[in-house]
């Protein structure tokens, strides 16, 4: 019946006038975003422009045939950056679930894996990322390890593994967390052990509700996969430094920074959208 | 008659307090329990210590004989045996109605898929829900939810059925096909401990009525004894309340 009445209904004269004014309004609001942001962008640019420094900063940071020279060393260095993202991003998906089951479980015998996860969680969250580096890549070298490589950019992203696990453990930790006791209670009810209760109930709604910030710790991760350049590992950051210090243009660095944002922005606006669906989702009073 | 349950001197408490002291409650095979009581009086705990999802501090429970208080026992295996339903639904968002009807026959009973989904269709068809099967929780309305849930406790075939407060979460309309659901449930032969605040209800399904004070079962007998002629004072200034709020 409600079918009916929809298709059979066309707005009152009242409704047509109201839209009419919502247009009004929406056109002068767009004209008024214009102007600010045509007055505000355009002072900076003056601002920038007639500095008394600007030639030099242009010749030395924006020399664009420079830049087109250096763009295929910087994009090559670049490509090793997004292999170091995607397999350093799978091994640390792996263990970081790993480490957060090893510190969400209650069983008497996972007693010790309890305790080792927490500590390494604790360590490798704490101590800066460039200083793990630091120590794996020329660390493990000096035991002599037989059977490790000494490869730098396998070192290097054992480093960055090392302590994205333990930020990413957090926070699928936290996801698990989340998720109330009436599921779990529903599932142990049924007859389901607490692993598989884990497993088909609690894991598959923890993850869907960590895809947010586990995408934010995925665009770090691509940016931080840089800070390997230290080990000497030829990727983006390194390209542009060893081009930039051959001629003491810093173009390279903007070059390398454009790359990275490239790739970054995108992936940042994706993960805001994947958030905005998830809390109008979840909310039932989505429009305000 | 063999009987299904038996409470034996329960005691619980959480922390200082007390919540159910005691305690002690005969089930037979094919009859409903129904527990009534003012919220905090028990009602809740006693259905979740029968579950084992609480642990008592003194008492025995025995399931078809075996006493299933001693923790040496397998509490995933006397969880099969049992079905509850919980107020608040407690369906898993993340599954459609038909693989939270089929997860436990699946994987804890061992049901082929084929056979699991054969039956929740059986069961969704017989409580007018077929169409739903392939829809998220959250797409249904709250009694639709609630009848999934008994649904998903019943795939199973439990022993015993215990549903706490059930229709508490739901308006006037909505309770009706709860209530239907379990009545059809009752007339089945299913043997059913109900914690409810539906007076009514009580008195159609009620093989025994139980009022709860402060942990324990002041007042006992059929829903005619219990509700239409208390003997207990405290059991008439309930009922006085209840009558008072409209519930009656």
């Amino acid at each position: 019946m409600s079918e009916k009445q929809s298709s059979a209904w066309s707005p009152s004269s009242r409704e047509i006038q109201r839209r009419k004014s919502r247009r009004a309004i929406s056109r002068k609001q767009i004209g008024i975003a214009a102007a600010s942001s045509i007055l505000v962008l355009g002072t900076l640019l003056v601002i920038l422009v007639t500095s008394p420094g600007w030639e030099t900063v242009k010749a030395t940071f924006f020399d664009i045939d420079y830049g087109k020279e250096v763009f295929p060393t910087v994009v090559k260095g670049l490509w090793i950056n997004l292999q170091l993202t995607f397999i350093g991003g799978a091994a640390i998906g792996v263990i970081a679930l790993g480490l957060a089951l090893m510190r969400t479980t209650k069983s008497p015998a996972l007693t010790p894996f309890r305790f080792l996860a927490t500590a390494y969680v604790d360590i490798f969250r704490g101590a800066p990322l460039i200083l793990i580096i630091l120590l794996v890549g020329f660390g493990v070298p000096a035991l002599g390890l037989r059977g490790v490589s000494s490869n730098v950019i396998f070192l290097g992203t054992v480093a960055v593994v090392l302590t994205y696990s333990a930020y990413v453990a957090e926070v699928i930790r936290s996801g698990i967390l989340s998720i109330h006791p009436s599921q779990r209670a529903a599932a142990r009810s049924l007859g389901l052990t607490s692993g598989q209760t884990m497993r088909f109930v609690v894991l598959p709604q923890a993850i869907r509700r960590v895809v947010p910030p586990l995408l934010n710790d995925f665009v770090s991760l691509l940016k931080d996969t840089g800070l390997v350049s230290i080990l000497g590992v030829t990727d983006a950051v390194r390209a542009a430094q060893i081009n930039a210090s051959r001629t003491f243009n810093y173009t390279p660095y903007v070059v390398a920074a454009i790359l990275f944002l490239l790739i970054t922005i995108p992936l940042t606006r994706y993960t805001d959208r994947v958030i905005r669906q998830r809390t109008s989702a979840q909310n039932s009073e989505g429009a305000i | 008659m063999s009987n299904v349950l038996e409470l034996v001197n329960i005691r619980k408490s959480f922390g200082d307090e007390l919540v159910l002291s005691n305690l002690s409650l005969t089930v037979p095979e094919h009859t409903a329990t129904v527990l009534i009581g003012a919220s905090g009086s028990g009602k809740s705990t006693l259905l979740r210590c029968i579950n084992l999802l609480e642990s008592i501090d003194d008492g025995q429970i025995f399931l078809d004989g075996q006493e299933i208080s001693d923790p040496l026992i397998n509490v995933d295996d006397v969880r099969r045996r049992l079905g509850m339903v919980f107020q608040s639904f407690n369906l898993f968002p993340h599954k459609t109605v038909l693989e939270n009807i089929t997860l436990s026959p699946i994987k804890v009973h061992g049901k082929s898929k084929d056979e699991a989904n054969a039956h929740a269709m059986h069961l969704l068809k017989r409580f007018d829900l077929a169409d739903k099967a392939d829809q998220y929780p959250d797409r249904l309305s709250g009694g639709q939810q609630q009848r999934v849930a008994i649904i998903r406790s019943l795939a199973v075939s439990p022993r015993l059925l215990l549903l706490d407060e059930v229709t508490s979460a739901l308006d006037p309309v909505l309770v009706n096909e709860v209530l239907t659901a379990v009545r059809d449930l009752k007339s089945d032969g299913m043997t059913m401990v109900l914690a409810t605040h539906e007076m009514g209800f009580a008195t159609q399904v009620a093989d025994e009525v139980c009022f709860l004070e402060s942990g324990n079962i002041v007042e006992r007998g059929t829903a005619e004894q219990v509700l239409h002629n208390p003997q207990n004072p405290k059991t008439q200034e309930f009922l006085k309340r209840v009558h008072q709020a409209g519930r009656l």
